[in-house]
């Protein structure tokens, strides 16, 4: 240690000006150059953007169009459309989108309309110690395994469970409810609720305390001021939570795969079955299609509201 | 004005940016893990015409050469497995003898063993225990290994029946060792069946709506099949699983009839008997594994075999295409086949050995267990057993108007679930 100790400062200053020297060159040369700045800048992060997202993507939608041997399974490069014929001719798959459809957008309304006084009590009513607690209320199932939290609710549903205990020790009866649709979409209110709340709570944060005061002032009631001034200030944030939401709803599988019963059929099921267990990748690559495309739907229409307006 | 636009925007990219943020995490959490279900492919039956039964098919990996001697063992072996297959009973003195470490991958249904076996390339797995049903899909798509069966001497001991059986064995050439065979079985509550149901009709009957639980699997058609062979003898069903057109067609009407009657399509084995234990279902159709597990938590669990007959499975340890530890492998086929083994996975899991020999064993194990699972007798015990095998547009006798598989996967997921 001593003995190196006297050398090093000296070999430290040597390489520092060759570094510096060198460094310098670089940067007055990026610095002369903007073009040169921005392709470096920006190449890594967009060559892992199009290798890992767009190019998988890319192969997701050309296997598609390919299709498996029934009795081997071994994929078939011949290109067909049967896939997306199977799909928009059998009634059961079309059932199951619409059932799929149909759920994503009870719970993206749900979790809305709970998640919007929530919000509002967070932004503007509860002291700052008690919204740092409704905080971490709301992003403390989110640290939590997805896998705990589902099968939490399975012992709630389940035949002489929470909640039969509960009701049933009111008096109210026997809910069964495991392995229903309706259990389905109360787990899935409850998993989705904080992707709500959360942009929701920023929107209305940011609506200027005046702004309900001059509603007031010219005599809007509670109902007139929220209808008129916070709802259309909001939407935006609205927007963005239902957003997730809905896509969350549209492409989960395990939800209803421990909590559904013999109708919980849905786009994510489909997919899972026949990737998982039947190994017929192109048929769920056909059927993975689908819910891009109700998205794509799904955000025009969003963008026609207005919603992307201020983005 | 100006002031509040600009706010809107940053109320927007807020929100955005959480939502980016809350999307990744959601994805990650929804991509941990899941259990196995079955169930299957669709769709491919506009091309299910193609299949023509084995006739012109070859297995491409007949001419593999075999291992001529077993040498020294990897350490390791990755095994696919039914549930309760791999126990520790038997798991850990085969590590302890040979230092081959075994790595478990558990499978639900037969279409997950295939599917396993498919994209693990052949090479990432070195064996799996598939079922009659599976094993000829599995060695057609070139993903099963020739075996020497002279380096398997306890094979010569099974029942003639499993010494060269048409599931695993082509043109002479093995490509795996037999292994157990049992029924599929009628599970009830003895509380709730003070008499105990001695039919399958239990499983079709609405008095039980909302109280049955049967296999998510395709297979499961074969099942209906033979209750219909049964009770239906206009139908003229032979074979529960050579299906003409019509036979096939009442079979999936009687399931999608059923239907309604379901609690719960069972995936795993595991998922059947929490079922039971919490009391979400009373009478179902599942394996021995699940009845003896109940039984071993003391719950007032019944089986039976009913009047009709039960669909079953003869197993295989196949040997896979590109077996990265074939020592191992080679051990792990030795040792399982002897008659001390088999006898202890048969008492264990409840099924019936293949090797002749382990009747006095599993007595000792436990007394009486050998006639119970009829490994005393299996020849006319298994008369009365339909054991699963792959449903080929090829009947037996020549003619090709028989529904293949993928039929049955498709009628499986799009009228019957």
């Amino acid at each position: 240690m001593t003995s190196t100790a006297g050398t090093r400062p000296k070999e430290q200053g040597h390489n520092q000006v060759i570094r510096n020297g060198w460094l310098l060159r670089l940067s007055t040369a990026l610095w002369r150059r903007p073009w040169a700045r921005a392709s470096l800048l920006l190449t890594p992060p967009l060559a892992w953007f199009l290798l890992v997202y767009v190019a998988s993507l890319v192969v997701l939608l050309v296997t598609a169009f390919w299709t498996v041997n029934p009795f081997t399974s071994n994929i078939e490069q011949t290109w067909t459309l049967s896939n997306f014929q199977a799909i928009f001719t059998t009634p059961a798959y079309l059932s199951d989108i619409a059932q799929t459809v149909g759920m994503a957008a009870a719970v993206t309304v749900t979790d809305a309309v709970i998640a919007f006084p929530f919000a509002y009590f967070m932004a503007r009513v509860a002291a700052p110690r008690t919204r740092t607690a409704l905080f971490v209320a709301i992003l403390l199932p989110l640290w939590a395994s997805y896998l705990a939290k589902v099968y939490s609710w399975v012992l709630i549903f389940t035949n002489h469970g929470f909640l039969d205990w509960v009701v049933g020790g009111l008096g109210l009866g026997h809910p069964q409810l495991i392995y229903t649709n309706v259990a389905v979409y109360a787990v899935f209110c409850y998993l989705w609720l904080p992707f709500m709340i959360i942009p929701v709570y920023a929107a209305l944060e940011r609506v200027p305390s005046s702004l309900i005061e001059a509603s007031q002032d010219l005599g809007g009631r509670t109902w007139r001021t929220t209808r008129s001034v916070l709802l259309p200030l909001v939407l935006p944030g609205i927007v963005a939570g239902s957003i997730f939401t809905f896509s969350l709803t549209l492409g989960d599988y395990i939800t209803p795969l421990l909590i559904g019963g013999t109708s919980a059929n849905f786009i994510g099921n489909i997919i899972y079955t026949n990737i998982g267990i039947a190994n017929n990748v192109p048929f769920a690559a056909a059927m993975a299609v689908v819910p891009i495309v109700i998205m794509g739907i799904y955000l025009t229409i969003a963008r026609a509201l207005g919603a992307f307006e201020a983005l | 004005m100006q002031i509040f636009t600009r706010r809107r925007t940053a109320v927007s990219a807020v929100a955005a940016g959480f939502a980016a943020l809350s999307f990744t995490v959601a994805a990650c959490s929804s991509g941990s893990s899941a259990p196995a279900a079955s169930g299957g492919t669709a769709g491919s039956g506009s091309s299910a015409s193609q299949q023509a039964g084995t006739a012109g098919l070859t297995v491409p990996t007949a001419n593999l050469p075999v291992l001529q001697s077993v040498g020294k063992g990897e350490g390791q072996l990755n095994l696919i497995a039914w549930e309760g297959y791999l126990d520790p009973s038997w798991v850990k003195p085969f590590e302890q003898q040979t230092g081959c470490t075994i790595n478990a991958k558990y499978a639900g249904s037969s279409d997950e063993m295939v599917s396993l076996m498919k994209n693990g390339g052949g090479g990432q797995y070195d064996m799996v225990s598939s079922s009659g049903d599976a094993d000829l899909r599995i060695l057609y798509a070139g993903d099963a290994h020739p075996v020497n069966m002279s380096l398997i001497p306890a094979a010569k001991d099974f029942f003639p029946a499993f010494q060269a059986p048409s599931f695993n064995t082509v043109n002479g050439v093995h490509y795996g060792v037999s292994l157990q065979w049992g029924p599929n079985v009628l599970m009830y509550n003895t509380k709730d069946f003070t008499t105990a149901p001695t039919t399958w009709s239990v499983l079709y009957n609405s008095k039980y709506k909302g109280q049955i639980t049967v296999p998510d699997n395709p297979i499961q058609i074969a099942d209906a099949a033979l209750y219909l062979e049964k009770t239906k003898a206009s139908l003229g069903i032979t074979d529960p699983y050579e299906l003409t057109q019509p036979q096939f067609q009442a079979a999936v009407a009687l399931l999608a009839g059923q239907k309604p009657l379901i609690k719960k399509y069972w995936a795993l084995a595991s998922e059947e008997i929490s079922d039971f234990q919490n009391g979400n279902v009373i009478v179902g159709a599942g394996w021995p594994y699940q009845v003896s597990t109940l039984k071993a938590a003391k719950f007032p669990i019944g089986s039976t075999v009913p009047a009709e007959g039960a669909t079953g499975w003869a197993d295989t340890w196949m040997l896979a295409a590109k077996a990265p530890h074939p020592n191992c492998a080679y051990m792990w086929m030795q040792y399982i086949s002897t008659p001390q083994v088999q006898a202890k996975q048969a008492v264990t899991y409840g099924e019936t050995p293949d090797n002749a020999k382990a009747c006095p064993y599993m007595d000792k194990l436990q007394a009486g267990s050998c006639a119970e699972y009829h490994a005393n007798a299996p020849a006319s015990y298994l008369a009365s057993i339909s054991l699963w095998k792959t449903p080929l547009a090829t009947c037996d006798n020549g003619q090709t108007n028989c529904v293949p598989y993928a039929d049955w996967v498709t009628a499986w997921n799009t009228q019957v679930k």
